[in-house]
């Protein structure tokens, strides 16, 4: 599969969860797992784009797909995404360990819905725990995300 | 202008933001790299003793590398509530560790654990405070009771009830909460040359230290801990508990590096839990709303083992009154075994418990006379003129403005608004009806100020300096708050500012984090390092410009010392550090308080009930909540937003439950109902800003208040909902079948 536009190819054993190949075999790290029912959303990443909760999918269902992680936003010049950025600017983050996953589901949602309103936020980051920032802050996060992508006329 | 009080945004995010920190799960260094993981077998049954384990098959299968019992574990300390690392003769809970299995390689662990056999035979379940008390069946029958010890304080008798109006007594459950950091519990151990690190998702770092040295009989001079990024802890990741242990014990037994990081469904089970206290809370006053005696009584549910519950409710206890001041006021405790996990500190730690009895108790005694909860409160809160404030159970109070908050927010929540709706719904027979709660809290934080917290600063000689803090961060935000402090002191910019933490190796003596302590301890001790720097700087910079000390002042703008209102004369940061010969330009400070302190504030909350289904819903938040003077409003209204949601949460959705034989219920985040973002609204914060004098930034602990000010705002609000309809009280967490029965039985007349 490519991972972040890098080819990853490896023999892996039939059960091994997408999420432990982005850690061990990718090597990033960014992605967490913070739990084992698929309720947290610490995981989440992009495949092929759609954003999927990577301890529920195995590394041989990704066989051959395009894996976004959060170390894949930025820019080539190591500029935060507006997304990333946008969770900065709004302090959308305390302990970081549910960020990865809250800004791919972020990212996902923006690709869907460029324009959501504070309960379609709600309602997108729904599968993804916080327990630090009480989601206000991620919410305002998502939204000032999505005026800035308004405003250059589209996010990357 | 000065940086303090300004919205100053993270250093820490970026790196969080791409990269992604760097968890104990992460670390990828060369001393872990040949590291075996840890898979603990854990017990499946609440109570039984251990008749024989046989790791026989398990240690035949593949990259089985040893399997560890209670057989290899050194002595304990013959208490009778002593807690082994691996259980011995003896489970308590679900989840207890009773074998831990090494292997190569993470899965090979999941295979090999379930193969361990383990004999039991059972034992009769202590499931509940009820049947801990009447100590029919003992969790340590070397110790004769379950009960693990009382308390009591105050000055409630039966007597000082005898002249009110209107007496009510109650018994209600302050449920058990399971913390839920999203990173759970991990740690890794490495030996090189008998010396052993470890690193661990800890709040302290040095705490854990004594604890990993004392267990294995190491000198702490032959251990380092090392905290790196810690995904939350919420009181549940003070020092190491028992498994963290066994991580060290299993590096030092198997003479291999380890490491280990639990799955959700072991934290739910194998971390400390929080809350879980009955309380019978009786209040008496006067017809005209004149509250003159309280007592609470608690008994705490320690779970298996007896950590720290104890301070929990012996926290209840001292802050039992609240912020009012009632002439007859007490609280006592009984603190017991069941067989539950083990039950510890989780944000707020036996402050939420106490605010949450008495602001039940006071809206249940203005429903009985007929009095607006606002102006209950208001007549009986402790005035401005009476601080210091000593409360009957022992507090004393240092600051505060508690009728100030209740207006404050009064007015941002246009609280006669909000009632005049509500009686237009009840009025109309609205199927959603409005329900608004008060919470007006007190609480205690730094309570241990006497064992201070340490801060060491250097200037270096390019001008640039680091800090080193024994408060451990986990989410707070100190790397900013801490080049805050030295920015604003030394006029050194925050970007040249570097914190260091969580590493006894680079800061030996420490406390750490717990209890909302961190800047008023910690940061205050970065503060009186670089005060101490200050006055170093211009000795130094007085003998360089050879001008008396007292005609030299520091340009915060530029960071350079100067003869007063003569910039030619500057001196920079590094020119004064090059100066200042070997020792360098540095101070090691350790900053003690004389007292905790009592931050404060009021929260109402706004809930609408489907009274068809019985579904609440938190509409509306609004809050003040008073720590002090703000050294970062970013970071206190983070700090304000987390606590809020995870009060909230109390109120409506989560609960640790058990069945009759003490199997954990909700051992799964699909179980456990933690709090989503559609669950909550957007928060309303009111600024207030009362300082202490405890400490030199007037600054009290904002970690816990959040918490500790919404549950009971959101209980009261539910159940103000549908008072009209007879309901007087609703237990938590307010479930739409709690709700709906409720009104149910009011319109049943029962």
């Amino acid at each position: 599969m490519r991972v972040n536009g890098t080819e990853v190819a490896a023999e892996v054993e039939d059960r091994l969860l997408l999420a432990h190949f982005v850690r061990e075999v990718a090597g990033l790290t960014a992605t967490n797992i913070g739990c084992d029912t698929t309720s947290c959303g610490a995981c989440t990443v992009l495949l092929d784009g759609e954003s999927v909760k990577s301890c529920t999918v195995l590394a041989a269902q990704a066989d051959g797909c395009e894996v976004t992680t959060c170390e894949g936003l930025a820019g080539p010049d190591g500029q935060m995404h507006p997304v990333q950025q946008a969770f900065h600017t709004e302090h959308g983050l305390q302990c970081g360990f549910c960020t990865p996953g809250m800004v791919m589901a972020a990212v996902s949602l923006l690709a869907e819905n460029p324009d959501p309103s504070e309960q379609e936020v709600r309602a997108a980051l729904e599968g993804n725990l916080c327990r630090c920032t009480g989601y206000h802050n991620i919410v305002r996060a998502v939204l000032a995300a999505a005026r800035a992508g308004v405003r250059e006329g589209g996010a990357r | 202008m000065s940086i303090m009080g300004t919205r100053v945004l993270r250093t820490e995010d970026p790196r969080l933001l791409t990269g992604g920190g760097v968890y104990v799960d992460d670390l990828r260094l060369p001393e872990l790299e040949q590291a075996v993981f840890a898979t603990f077998v854990r017990s499946p049954v609440a109570h039984a003793l251990i008749t024989g384990i046989d790791a026989s098959a398990a240690l035949e299968q593949p990259g089985v590398v040893t399997v560890l019992t209670a057989a290899d574990q050194p002595a304990g300390d013959g208490s009778p509530f002593a807690e082994p690392l691996l259980a011995a003769d003896r489970v308590r809970y679900v989840g207890e560790p009773v074998a831990l299995v090494l292997t190569e390689d993470r899965y090979q662990g999941e295979d090999a654990a379930e193969l361990v056999m383990v004999e039991y035979e059972p034992l009769a379940p202590v499931t509940g405070v009820d049947a801990a008390l009447t100590d029919e069946v003992l969790l340590f029958p070397a110790s004769e009771s379950n009960t693990v010890q009382t308390g009591e304080a105050g000055n409630s008798d039966d007597a000082s009830f005898a002249g009110c109006d209107v007496v009510l007594e109650r018994t209600t459950v302050n449920q058990r909460l399971a913390p839920v950091p999203l990173e759970g519990r991990a740690a890794a151990a490495s030996l090189e040359d008998g010396r052993l690190t470890f690193w661990c998702s800890t709040q302290n770092a040095q705490l854990a230290r004594g604890a990993i040295a004392g267990t294995l009989g190491l000198d702490p001079a032959a251990v380092r801990v090392i905290a790196p990024d810690v995904g939350g802890g919420f009181g549940a990741k003070v020092a190491v508990d028992r498994d963290c242990l066994c991580i060290a014990f299993a590096a030092r037994h198997a003479g291999r590096a380890v490491r280990w990081a639990e799955t959700r469904s072991e934290n739910l089970v194998g971390m400390t839990h929080g809350r879980a206290q009955r309380q019978t809370y009786k209040i008496g006053g006067t017809r005209d709303g004149r509250i003159l005696a309280y007592h609470l009584d608690v008994v705490q549910d320690c779970g298996g083992y007896p950590r720290i519950a104890v301070l929990l409710a012996s926290l209840t206890q001292l802050m039992a009154p609240g912020v009012y001041d009632i002439p007859n006021a007490g609280a006592a405790f009984r603190a017991v075994v069941t067989n539950t996990t083990p039950v510890g500190a989780y944000r707020g730690a036996g402050r939420p418990e106490a605010t949450a009895a008495i602001e039940r108790a006071v809206s249940e005694f203005a429903a009985e006379i007929g009095m607006d909860p606002a102006e209950v409160r208001r007549r009986n809160l402790v005035t401005p003129d009476k601080f210091p404030f000593t409360t009957p159970t022992g507090a004393t109070y240092d600051t505060g403005e508690y009728v100030a908050a209740l207006d404050k927010v009064l007015a941002a929540a246009d609280y006669a608004g909000l009632r005049a709706e509500q009686a237009r719904r009840r009025e109309r027979g609205d199927p959603v009806q409005l329900g608004v709660g008060l919470s007006c809290y007190v609480e205690v934080t730094a309570i241990d100020g006497a064992d201070g917290e340490t801060g060491r600063l250097v200037v270096h000689e390019d001008g640039s300096a680091t800090v080193y803090t024994g408060s451990s961060a986990h989410g707070q935000g100190h790397h900013t708050a801490w080049a805050m402090l030295v920015q604003d002191e030394l006029g050194i910019p925050m970007d040249r500012v570097t914190v260091i933490h969580g590493d006894t190796d680079a800061i030996p003596d420490a406390i750490g984090t717990f209890g909302s302590r961190s800047l008023q301890l910690g940061g205050s001790a970065v503060y009186q390092a670089a005060a101490e720097v200050r006055d170093k700087a211009r000795r130094l910079a007085a003998g360089m410009i050879e001008a008396s000390e007292a005609d030299l002042e520091l340009d915060p703008e530029r960071g350079t010392w100067q003869v007063r209102g003569d910039p030619a004369t500057g001196l920079s940061w590094a020119e004064i550090a090059q100066h200042a010969g070997p020792d360098g330009l540095s101070a090691d400070v350790r900053f003690t308080a004389s007292a905790p302190t009592f931050p404060f504030g009021t929260h109402l909350a706004v809930v609408e009930v489907d009274v068809e289904t019985g579904k609440a819903t938190l509409v509306r938040h609004v809050t003040v909540d008073d720590a002090g003077k703000i050294v970062n409003p970013v970071l206190a209204e983070g700090q304000r937003h987390g606590g809020i949601a995870q009060g909230a949460a109390q109120a409506l959705f989560e609960e640790v439950r058990y069945d009759a034989d003490g199997n954990p219920l909700t051992s799964t985040l699909a179980d456990y109902a933690a709090i989503t973002a559609t669950e909550l609204p957007s928060f309303e914060l009111v600024a207030s800003e009362t300082p202490t004098t405890i400490n030199p930034l007037g600054v009290k602990g904002i970690g816990e208040a959040g918490t500790i000010g919404s549950t009971p705002a959101v209980q009261n609000a539910v159940i103000d909902a549908v008072s009209h309809l007879g309901v007087r009280h609703i237990e938590m967490p307010a479930s739409p079948e709690r709700v709906w029965a409720a009104i149910s039985e009011a319109r049943a007349g029962r």
